[in-house]
């Protein structure tokens, strides 16, 4: 792709460089023929009375390193773009070798994932080499919205508890960071009802997890959980093959309350996870998803 | 100006004359090769003692093992600069800052005392020279061997001279070029790579240019590196005065030149103490006449000053018709001790001073350099989140770099804002020179943050190395070793 607009740019810079060239040449024959000097060899100038311009020549390795200058740069737009658009015989271009020096980066960084690739996330989670790269992919490419420590924050997932929406086996933690995830949970009110009859399910939910609810409203929005229930399950378990959370559990991805679960159910609600997979290499995301299962193991053991 | 006229006032001096060559006229000549003869004496001792004491340093030091490693190793692909018992972090950079602001002044300091002391003995382009010179002068003689062999036709035996001289350059070329890279990769680890034909590119590269630089540096462009690419010749006029003591030849002493018979005295004839016999210009390195007073050409090598005296002592003369002297010295018939007085002027007095302030800094910040380093970086893709009981929890990323080559273990505590805890912290251990980074989470009970209220509020995390305490010690019975103090805030949400 060229970066100008026309053609008869190229052509300008292209015979802009290649007139400078011969200019310089062409400048230094000039003034070697010259002989500016006075008998006294002085220019012949003076300043304030008695300040006089010597002439100092120029030593002639000087002048052939003035000439080489030049022919190099002859050969440099033979070889390499220089005249305008044309492309040097070299085909060289920094796309190219951005894409080598990638290509060797990659090469190098194969060499250290290689003996983990084969590890199954048990073992890795015992090294503590290999939870050193994992912990430093995370805080690179995970912290942003996960958080450093991750343990996420309203709307992303904390990834230390046992709460999985779409699985928290490594192989099931890898797929989710290789192609991204898409949570959605759509507007429900036209299914449940009225705006009390919303409530109603608000108070139900909450009164699946045992928390602090209006039990009769809790009883009327059992009936309507039935549209919930779909994706959900019977009673609010949730479905990790859908990526429905449990809402019998203590975790409020998107906030506790009564008001924060009727504006979901009213509004819906979708989250995305994006794919890694064009960013970090299988051996990566081998790495990084038994890291992300192993924070889940430690808090496990904790907690027990 | 002719020679007479110096005689006649000395004093009248400043204009440095430059005569004209006989091809002259043009903007480019081709220089003449110096073939400068070869000298002994005062001067040439202390340069010789300085050539050792410089390479002896810079040959010998790779070679030196401290602590199970190299002495002094710059490891630029781990970053990590060793020497002897430090161990430098890109961010120790301010250090190699304040070691060129010590040389600048250091060179500041000794130009305006006595000229260009560094060129004329401890530059590498003097000491390479001088080693080149040495090498050549031990295979084709002295300056007149040369330049007869320069004259003559190629001859087995010509070749053999000039063959072994460029066997021998060489070879210091190669071994000067090992040696550079020595210091970035381990001597030992660099001579089995050498000796196996192990050698990555970039180290054949280095160790190729640097041996090609100093064989062409020191075999070839001499005189010319200073003449033309230093710039050091350019600006010692601003740095000079007329109580610096320069290479001066007494004009008013040596004129009018001309021969005369060993233990005449010159004045007598009608002549001054110069017999004209050249040799101050023959042992010149950059092939200047000195009589012709200060030139930008003068390195302050003072081999003039060690042939003339020579020949002083064989003409029965005192000493010192070349000599150490200021332009106040010369003109105004100062002797020594007057000149040494002017010496503690101003402007030395300043540099000194200065000099010394910036070197007493820069080893006391040596001196008192943590032994590690510590930056608290907020998490900014969430400010804040509410957990179990209410409790505002704020996630921080700590980084914490080891400047030590032992195993250091850390804690860390929260100050400045009541109730706040450091959720989930256990003891951190970093290895040798380790750098890493390590997330924390500091919570803070509802009530206190409800009393602050919503929005940034200031705080600090303390940092603490502590000596790993014995194994069978409860945890808190560790001590302190050094600490830092570091500024961060803690984010209460609306």
């Amino acid at each position: 792709m060229s970066d100008f607009f026309h053609d008869g740019w190229s052509i300008f810079i292209a015979v802009s460089t290649v007139v400078s060239l011969i200019a310089c040449l062409a400048l230094l024959a000039f003034a070697s023929r010259r002989q500016p000097m006075a008998a006294d060899n002085s220019t012949g100038h003076v300043f304030d009375g008695d300040l006089v311009e010597m002439n100092n020549p120029l030593p002639m390795w000087w002048v052939v390193l003035f000439v080489l200058t030049v022919l190099f740069s002859f050969v440099y737009v033979y070889f390499f773009p220089g005249l305008g658009a044309a492309a040097g015989s070299l085909g060289w271009t920094s796309r190219g070798e951005l894409a080598a020096d990638q290509a060797r980066a990659a090469e190098a960084m194969a060499k250290i994932y290689a003996p983990y690739a084969a590890q199954k996330a048990e073992a890795l989670s015992q090294d503590g080499k290999a939870m050193a790269i994992g912990q430093r992919l995370f805080l690179n490419n995970c912290a942003t919205c996960h958080g450093s420590d991750a343990r996420g924050s309203k709307g992303f997932p904390d990834l230390t508890d046992a709460d999985w929406l779409h699985g928290g086996s490594p192989e099931k933690i890898a797929e989710t960071i290789t192609l991204g995830r898409t949570g959605v949970m759509p507007p429900m009110a036209a299914a449940v009802g009225t705006p009390a009859d919303v409530r109603d399910v608000a108070n139900y939910v909450l009164s699946l997890s045992g928390d602090p609810h209006n039990a009769i409203s809790a009883s009327a929005g059992r009936r309507k959980f039935a549209a919930c229930a779909a994706c959900h399950g019977a009673g609010g378990v949730g479905n990790q093959a859908l990526g429905a959370p449990n809402l019998a559990d203590k975790v409020w991805l998107h906030g506790w309350g009564e008001d924060a679960i009727a504006a979901i159910v009213e509004k819906g609600k979708t989250s995305v996870m994006p794919a890694q997979a064009g960013r970090l290499t299988p051996e990566q995301i081998h790495l990084l998803s038994s890291y992300v299962w192993s924070l889940s193991q430690i808090r496990r053991t904790v907690s027990r | 100006m002719s020679d007479p006229d110096l005689a006649a006032a000395p004093a009248m001096r400043p204009v440095i004359p430059i005569v004209a060559d006989a091809e002259s006229g043009s903007l480019y000549v081709s220089e003449a090769k110096i073939q400068s003869r070869a000298v002994s004496g005062w001067f040439a001792t202390w340069r010789w003692l300085l050539v050792w004491f410089t390479q002896i340093l810079f040959y010998g030091l790779p070679w030196l093992q401290w602590n199970g490693r190299q002495a002094v190793l710059f490891d630029l692909t781990a970053r990590r600069f060793y020497i002897f018992d430090m161990v430098l972090h890109p961010q120790d950079v301010i250090f190699l800052a304040g070691l060129l602001i010590l040389s600048a002044y250091g060179l500041f300091l000794f130009t305006a005392v006595a000229g260009r002391l560094w060129c004329g003995y401890a530059c590498p382009q003097t000491v390479y020279t001088e080693i080149f010179m040495w090498v050549e002068h031990r295979f084709e003689g002295d300056r007149q061997a040369r330049i007869k062999l320069d004259a003559a036709p190629w001859t087995v035996r010509k070749l053999a001279r000039r063959g072994g001289k460029q066997a021998v350059w060489i070879a210091i070329g190669l071994w000067t070029g090992f040696t550079f890279v020595a210091y970035f990769t381990p001597a030992r680890t660099l001579a089995a790579e050498v000796t196996s034909f192990g050698l990555g590119p970039w180290e054949t590269f280095w160790i190729l240019f640097y041996g090609l630089a100093t064989y062409g540096n020191a075999g070839y462009m001499r005189e010319q590196v200073c003449k033309y690419m230093c710039p050091y010749a350019r600006f010692q006029s601003a740095m000079f005065d007329r109580d610096t003591l320069i290479i001066s030849y007494d004009a008013a002493r040596g004129e009018p030149r001309g021969s005369r018979r060993r233990g005449v005295d010159p004045a007598s004839v009608g002549k001054g103490d110069c017999i004209d016999c050249t040799l101050c210009v023959q042992v010149c390195p950059t092939g200047i006449d000195i009589r012709k007073g200060l030139q930008y050409e003068c390195i302050g090598c003072a081999a003039c000053i060690d042939a003339c005296d020579g020949v002083m002592d064989k003409m029965g003369s005192p000493r010192g018709l070349i000599r150490y002297a200021t332009q106040n010295g010369i003109e105004k018939r100062w002797t020594r001790r007057q000149m040494w007085q002017r010496v503690f002027r101003p402007r030395v007095l300043v540099y000194g001073l200065v000099l010394v302030a910036i070197a007493s800094a820069f080893v006391a910040s040596l001196m008192l350099r943590a032994p590690f380093k510590a930056d608290i970086v907020r998490d900014r893709g969430a400010l804040a989140r509410l957990v179990e009981g209410g409790r505002i929890e704020n996630v921080y990323r700590v980084q914490l770099m080891n400047a030590t080559e032992q195993v250091q273990r850390f804690r860390i505590e929260v100050e400045g804002l009541d109730g706040a805890t450091l959720a989930g912290w256990s003891d951190v251990d970093l290895g040798p020179t380790e750098v890493r980074w390590v997330p924390l989470a500091v919570q803070l009970p509802a009530g206190a943050a409800r009393s602050l209220g919503p929005g940034a509020h200031p705080m600090r995390f303390r940092i603490v190395l502590v000596a790993p305490a014995a194994a069978d010690a409860a945890p808190d019975a560790a001590r302190s070793l050094a600490e830092r103090h570091e500024k961060s805030t803690f984010v209460v949400p609306r």
